[in-house]
């Protein structure tokens, strides 16, 4: 099974805030808040570090899940996060250039 | 012989809103007056320098959907601002514009308020839906959709209060601190704003409830707030990264409250 690479969409403005994740798509405007799971994936989607790996690091210790029904659901989230253009999937690393986001 | 040309007089009017004088320049008379006329107590000097020029063009409706979705795009170093009644091109780095627009005060209405949010946006500033005021020198917003109380705490202001409009806010950023400007920019109210500035002390998020009562707000909640009530129009992932940013540096200096409030004066009490 080859494995999904995930990279924050460098067109987004994002800001995080007493731990909340808030972007604006630059494509519509629309806002979004992330929830701990999502800023946690947002986070890490550096576009070079595997999907499973950024479960298994990043999401099973903090959650105490199963590591296949992590991952799992992040992969579901991440194609959600892809559909509103804010992330971006990949079975290849992504190169990731530039970025909005700050502080 | 050539017969003499006959060549119209140009007129203009410069309308000064949130010290950012916009000139108008036009051949039609009538429509000058009624320019002058919309926008009174926000006419400014036709000899001093303005900070915006627009040459316009009257048209007839013409063929185009006078409800045609409004449309705001860079196209190269300009920006354009499309919609049934109006066509603007506008080039930042000259300051310099046209318009062809049908003779509407809504029409010039809603280009004025498009060129205040571009020229704004680059400068952290922003047009807020909210009501505005002043009082002992500081200035007050209440924020909120429509419904939310904007003309009603705008309606219930005592003497002591100059209103500064009760649907659109003007606020610049100048050093650390923001600006409220008055607007010519009227919600239900339907009175125009008075043309002062003071600092802005406080962000009201306004609900309407049993008592009169002002809580905190987390800092998330407020540029939650703060976003979905800033009026911004154009589709440029630039721009929208900037107003983003504006909105969090003004949330980090500017103290946000809710106040929940019933619909009377007694809720000035606690303002200012």
């Amino acid at each position: 099974m080859s494995r999904l690479y995930v990279a924050r969409n460098p067109r987004v403005a994002a800001r995080s805030l007493d731990g909340e994740m808030m972007i604006m798509s630059g494509r519509d405007s629309t806002l979004f808040t992330l929830n701990k799971t999502a800023t946690i994936l947002w986070q890490a989607a550096d576009g070079a570090t595997p999907l499973d790996e950024i479960v298994s690091t990043k999401i099973c210790g903090e959650f105490q899940v199963e590591p296949a029904e992590a991952l799992q659901d992040a992969e579901t989230l991440a194609r959600e996060l892809a559909d509103h253009g804010i992330l971006q999937i990949s079975e290849q690393p992504i190169s990731l250039t530039t970025t909005g986001e700050s502080r | 012989m050539l017969p003499p040309t006959v060549e119209a007089e140009r007129l203009n009017v410069v309308i000064d809103i949130g010290g950012m004088p916009v000139r108008l320049n036009t051949t039609d008379a009538s429509f000058l007056e009624m320019l002058q006329e919309r926008y009174s107590g926000y006419v400014g000097s036709s000899s001093g320098n303005s900070a915006v020029e627009f040459d316009v063009e009257l048209v007839s409706r013409g063929t185009r959907s006078f409800d045609a979705d409004l449309q705001v795009t860079r196209l190269q170093d300009s920006w354009v601002i499309e919609r049934g009644d109006f066509y603007a091109q506008w080039e930042p780095s000259t300051r310099r514009g046209r318009i062809r627009q049908v003779a509407s005060p809504y029409s010039s209405d809603a280009l004025l308020r498009i060129v205040h949010t571009l020229v704004l946006a680059e400068m952290g500033g922003f047009l807020l839906h909210s009501a505005s005021a002043i009082r002992n020198g500081k200035a007050f917003l209440f924020a909120g959709v429509s419904e939310a109380g904007k003309t009603t705490i705008s309606r219930l202001a005592p003497p002591d209060v100059t209103l500064l409009t009760d649907e659109i806010s003007y606020v610049r950023k100048q050093g650390e601190r923001y600006i409220a400007f008055g607007t010519p920019f009227t919600g239900e109210l339907a009175k125009l704003g008075e043309n002062v500035s003071a600092p802005v002390e406080t962000l009201y998020l306004l609900a309407k409830g049993p008592e009169n009562r002002i809580e905190p707000v987390s800092s998330g909640q407020a540029s939650r707030s703060l976003l979905a009530n800033l009026l911004f129009f154009a589709e440029d992932e630039e721009l929208v990264q900037r107003i983003f940013h504006s909105a969090f540096e003004f949330v980090s200096r500017v103290p946000v409250k809710r106040l929940t409030f019933v619909p009377d004066a007694r809720v000035w009490e606690l303002i200012g």
